[in-house]
């Protein structure tokens, strides 16, 4: 077998593998998806998005569910994303190379892949402990925390994606560290961070354990933030487990919405982002 | 075309003076009696951490002149031109000793404020670097770094900064366009607007051309050409016809040493050093 041959060889089986892999990966994600449309869709009504969760035996939605889901979502968003994007600001821009930047580095690293259940407890214990009671504050720290390391690495990564010499552009014509990073080095990086952004959404809109802990649930209609509020996963928890069959058929339904909503989140995202670039 | 060279064949009386055969180096790298020096740098080193990259410098640069800077790869050549505007302070492990007067002040004084220097002295990078926004705002930008200015005023500076970089007709019909759209040449030649902007008096150019085809090279050097009767340039090249093209003055470095600095035609046709010449003929780097 001459070089050449050998080569294509070579090429033909790694070609092959790669694309196994992707049909793999792509197989699993429609076979979820048509699981979630096939239990899910025949329960999803305007009454799903509507009325509150029901005792077992009679009729309703998810409506408190959707809501509360909404609001710890963007809660935890709210208050991850801020502290994310200035601490991975300070890992791309002041703190290169300095032993406090590895020591940050490391502990967000630890952080990122901290079990969200021990979140879950630690939030209970600082928090539900101390004031007496699960409460959608609680929630909403649990999830910011877990928002804050997904932000960090994300935001430092896109950072230092952009070229130093657009910096010695900017430094060049008399900008100041902070007009440098605010008017050139975010804005170059910004579709990146919106994206990690996302990242983050994704996976806090999902996340159950931390909630178990802190934001608990509620049978009723809530909006305030001092009290247990109800939630997507925590409904989904407790109903696709309970024996009702109503409930269950509102569990598939409450996890066709979050998968989609964050589908169609993502879909949008992309293609807003794209938009702007040409 | 021809504008290129009036520089190799035009110049007369400056000549004369610099021919004559001269004692020393450190002589020889000092100005004509009767040109006062734009930049004059005094026993200058820099260092990249322990590093020594720049040896005791000393030369002048006059004003309205297009100064060019040769020498093969890692002779300090950028290393110079960084250190005329402070650049280098971006990197804490980067210092410089010795002086670099601008009009008679030390600009490597710690007291030589950073904005007004940057204001004094523009920059352009090998690589086009147009910000991530509007050709308009590319350009808007450093001047709203020192001035306040109404908004027509702004578009004047604006169309006034790129009919000077000659790309106005370009793209005067689409100054809302991002400029990272732009060709290559066209987004180095913003780049030379932005700078040209802010009214700096001096203008360092680091390999501006390097990065473009031979087409956007002959209208950066037919630029470089135009902007020598208002600005002082510095350019550093790794292409020595284009050192002999744009440059009234040549200097050329080696391992961090300022070997000799004279007029572009000196240095192209008899240079003094032996080094010079082994490089002009391409004998190394």
């Amino acid at each position: 077998m001459n070089l050449y041959q050998r080569r294509r060889l070579t090429n033909a089986i790694s070609m092959t593998l790669s694309v196994l892999a992707t049909g793999v990966g792509l197989l699993f994600l429609c076979w979820i998806l048509w699981t979630l449309l096939r239990h899910g869709l025949p329960y999803l009504r305007l009454s799903t998005f509507v009325e509150n969760t029901p005792p077992p035996g009679s009729q309703g939605g998810l409506g408190n569910a959707i809501v509360g889901s909404i609001i710890l979502t963007v809660g935890g968003v709210l208050i991850g994303t801020p502290l994310g994007i200035l601490a991975g600001t300070y890992l791309s821009e002041f703190g290169r190379g300095s032993r406090l930047a590895m020591v940050v580095r490391f502990v967000n690293d630890v952080l990122l892949s901290a079990p969200s259940i021990v979140i879950g407890v630690f939030v209970y214990e600082i928090l539900v402990r101390t004031m007496g009671h699960f409460s959608a504050w609680a929630g909403t720290v649990a999830l910011g925390l877990i928002v804050i390391p997904i932000v960090v690495r994300t935001s430092e990564d896109m950072l230092r994606l952009v070229s130093d010499t657009m910096r010695e552009a900017a430094s060049a014509l008399g900008a100041p560290q902070w007009k440098v990073i605010t008017n050139i080095v975010y804005r170059a990086a910004r579709p990146g961070i919106l994206t990690g952004i996302l990242l983050a959404v994704a996976r806090i809109s999902g996340e159950t354990a931390p909630l178990l802990f802190t934001a608990l649930n509620n049978q009723f209609w809530s909006t305030r933030l001092d009290q247990p509020i109800a939630n997507l996963p925590v409904v989904i928890f407790q109903f696709a487990m309970s024996p009702y069959e109503d409930w269950q058929h509102l569990a598939w339904a409450g996890a066709l919405i979050i998968t989609f909503s964050i589908l169609t989140l993502n879909i949008l995202a992309r293609t807003f982002l794209r938009g702007r670039r040409q | 075309m021809s504008t290129m060279y009036r520089d190799m064949n035009g110049k007369t009386d400056r000549q004369v003076d610099i021919a004559a055969p001269a004692p020393s180096i450190r002589q020889a790298n000092t100005l004509p009696a009767d040109m006062e020096s734009k930049i004059a740098v005094r026993d200058l080193n820099f260092f990249y951490g322990r590093f020594k990259a720049l040896d005791s410098i000393n030369l002048e640069i006059p004003p309205n002149r297009v100064t060019a800077f040769i020498g093969p790869s890692g002779c300090g050549k950028s290393t110079l031109l960084r250190s005329f505007n402070r650049i280098y302070e971006l990197y804490p492990e980067q210092s410089a000793t010795g002086e670099v007067l601008l009009d008679g002040e030390n600009i490597l004084d710690r007291h030589y404020n950073l904005n007004r220097l940057r204001s004094k002295v523009g920059m352009v990078f090998q690589k086009p670097t147009p910000f991530p926004m509007s050709i308009y705002e590319n350009i808007a930008f450093g001047v709203s770094l020192y001035e306040r200015l109404p908004r027509h005023a702004m578009d004047e500076r604006v169309e006034w900064a790129l009919r000077k970089a000659g790309l106005w007709d370009e793209v005067k019909d689409k100054l809302r366009q991002d400029g990272t759209r732009l060709s290559g040449g066209q987004q180095q030649r913003l780049c030379i607007a932005r700078a040209v902007a802010v009214k700096p008096e001096v203008l360092l150019l680091d390999e501006p051309a390097s990065a473009l085809d031979p087409l956007s090279t002959l209208m950066i050097e037919e630029l470089i050409d135009e902007l020598a009767s208002d600005y002082t340039i510095a350019i550093v090249t790794h292409n020595m016809q284009q050192a002999a093209r744009v440059s009234d003055f040549t200097a050329f470095m080696y391992l961090g040493k300022l070997v000799e600095i004279n007029t572009s035609d000196i240095i192209f046709t008899k240079p003094r050093e032996k080094a010079t010449e082994d490089y002009i003929t391409g004998r190394y780097g």
